[in-house]
């Protein structure tokens, strides 16, 4: 009786041991998070002391290092949301679509192959399309279109919509693969037809998962760097047309974090372009999850 | 005076190169329930897969031979499979309702089946939901998610679902399987009243069951029909030993 007492005692330390390694584990991550979000916002804040939040986020002209200089990231704004919006117009069909066909139509043995490939596709490094952006893709819009450059809006967004489409299809299909086969059989039950089922029942049910890998493709979108560095033309003026060079906010910040002197008024706007988008990208995981939740339809019954 | 409703004629069918079902012969009679019942893997619910092709769903599957729903063999190719299933209702063995309103669960079928009409779904919703007796728990709470449903009021939820397409005959795939004794009775009953309308079709692992609900019964065994009479000859006079080893537990 002792003797388990004994060991009881000594198990529950263990317990106690191994829950507060994993704590300590948790709470380095966090803090590490933490602190960085920490310094975005002490190296950013800095600049509001010269320039207002509204002529900051509203302002037209971004000309850091012209004295005086103008610190307006309306354009950059502009452009980030204009190269994601427009990729979202070309991924999201495209992602989706493929998604259904690859969960719906596709005979297993092409869901098998094609499947990996897409998802290797999401490996594939940023720098490595952004080149072929602007070595391939690029000239082939300058001379079929006749414009100016072939760096620009549409470039980037089609560049940066080569890169969310598979993580859009990859995770869309496991969301339609995943309900439930015994929904599928009582649609078709019912008399619908293959169209009908996979627009009343699959979709439906697959609402959320779908709804979390739109906003996951594009928040990827949204804060890439390296492609609309490479590609969009990297003028900071608000665009008339799509074929229009850009500067989206990621690109501003890659491209003159170098050369802004430390903790110079540029150096803080950059930072302050960053806490900008951060939140952007903040809003769309906020969204992402409660759309996740809201529309989350389990699928099959309980009893 | 018995009418054949569904006939299966010559009945071979395969998973692959698996011989699951081996020269079936039956018939199913209108106002008659028939009850399929054998050991786990002898070809009762691929049989009842096979009525309403829902087996087509399986790549790797193949059916040989004809069954006629009245005069038209279903397995002919030129039959549509829509419009076949619209005429065979099916009831699965877990309760499937779709992830939506009380009302928009039983209203599917109509939808789909291109019913615009607001007034008469609503009318006959509320109709099939009183022959499933399923109107007085649900009446205040249609617009609410079936999910809430316990699991009994699932499975007539989805017994009034197929109902609601009017169908001219039902399939059950062990109905009753996943519900408490008490939900499975009403579910019975359900059954026994519905007969009036319909040919029923109900496997199940429940001999009691079977005995309680149908008025044929069919054993199988390894893919092949053993035997088939009257519910109360099978029970009580099996003409076969390997079937009243069956029905008395001693195998299977």
């Amino acid at each position: 009786m002792q003797r388990t007492q004994q060991s009881g005692k000594s198990r529950k330390r263990k317990e106690q041991a191994i829950r507060s390694l994993f704590f300590i584990i948790a709470l380095a991550s966090v803090m590490a998070l933490g602190f960085i979000m920490y310094f975005l916002f002490v190296e950013g804040l800095p600049v509001f002391s010269k320039v207002s939040v509204k002529d900051f986020v509203f302002g037209r002209y971004w000309y850091p290092t012209s004295q005086p200089p103008d610190f307006g990231i309306f354009p950059l704004i502009v452009a980030s949301m204009a190269v994601t919006g427009l990729s979202a117009a070309m991924s999201i069909p495209l992602g989706v679509l493929a998604a259904l066909y690859l969960a719906e139509a596709a005979a297993p043995r092409v869901r098998q192959w094609v499947k990996p490939v897409v998802e290797l596709l999401a490996a594939l490094p940023s720098v490595v399309i952004g080149f072929f952006g602007m070595v391939v893709v690029a000239p082939f819009l300058q001379d079929l279109l006749d414009i100016p450059t072939g760096l620009n809006l549409f470039n980037g967004a089609l560049m940066l919509a080569f890169m969310s489409v598979p993580t859009i299809c990859s995770i869309s299909e496991d969301a339609i693969y995943s309900v439930p086969v015994e929904l599928k059989e009582a649609s078709l039950a019912l008399g619908a037809t293959h169209w009908e089922t996979i627009a009343r029942v699959l979709l439906p049910a697959s609402l959320s998962g779908i709804c979390t890998a739109i906003i996951l493709g594009m928040s990827r979108a949204i804060g890439e760097t390296m492609v609309v560095l490479m590609v969009t033309g990297g003028a900071a003026m608000v665009p008339e047309s799509i074929f229009d060079p850009v500067r989206p906010m990621p690109a501003s910040i890659a491209a003159e974090m170098a050369e802004a002197p430390f903790r110079g008024s540029h150096y803080h706007a950059l930072f302050a372009t960053g806490i900008v988008l951060f939140i952007f990208t903040l809003l769309f995981n906020l969204l992402a999850d409660h759309i996740s939740h809201r529309y989350k339809q389990t699928g099959a019954a309980t009893l | 005076m018995k009418i054949p409703k569904m006939k299966v004629r010559d009945l071979n069918f395969y998973y692959g190169k698996f011989h699951a079902l081996i020269d079936v012969n039956m018939d199913f009679n209108l106002n008659e329930v028939t009850a399929l019942i054998g050991p786990s893997g002898c070809g009762k619910s691929t049989l009842l897969r096979c009525l309403n092709r829902m087996n087509d769903l399986i790549s790797i599957s193949r059916a040989d031979g004809k069954i006629f729903l009245d005069d038209i063999n279903i397995n002919d190719p030129g039959v549509d499979v829509v419009t076949l299933r619209r005429h065979i209702g099916m009831v699965f063995q877990k309760p499937n309702p779709f992830p939506k309103s009380i009302f928009e669960n039983v209203a599917y079928g109509l939808r789909v089946n291109g019913v615009k009409d607001r007034a008469y779904i609503a009318h006959k919703v509320e109709e099939t939901l009183k022959s499933a007796a399923l109107w007085d728990e649900v009446k205040g709470r249609m617009h609410e998610s079936a999910l809430g449903l316990s699991g009994g009021q699932q499975q007539r939820l989805c017994i009034a679902r197929a109902m609601a397409v009017e169908p001219d005959v039902l399939l059950m795939d062990e109905p009753a399987s996943a519900l408490d004794p008490i939900a499975t009775q009403k579910i019975e009953e359900l059954i026994d009243e519905l007969k009036s309308q319909y040919t029923i079709v109900i496997v199940t692992h429940n001999m009691q069951q079977a005995a309680r609900v149908s008025d044929i019964t069919a054993f199988f065994y390894l893919g092949r029909l053993i035997e088939m009479d009257k519910t109360e000859s099978i029970f009580t006079r099996p003409s076969l030993k390997q079937t009243s080893d069956y029905i008395t537990g001693r195998f299977g």
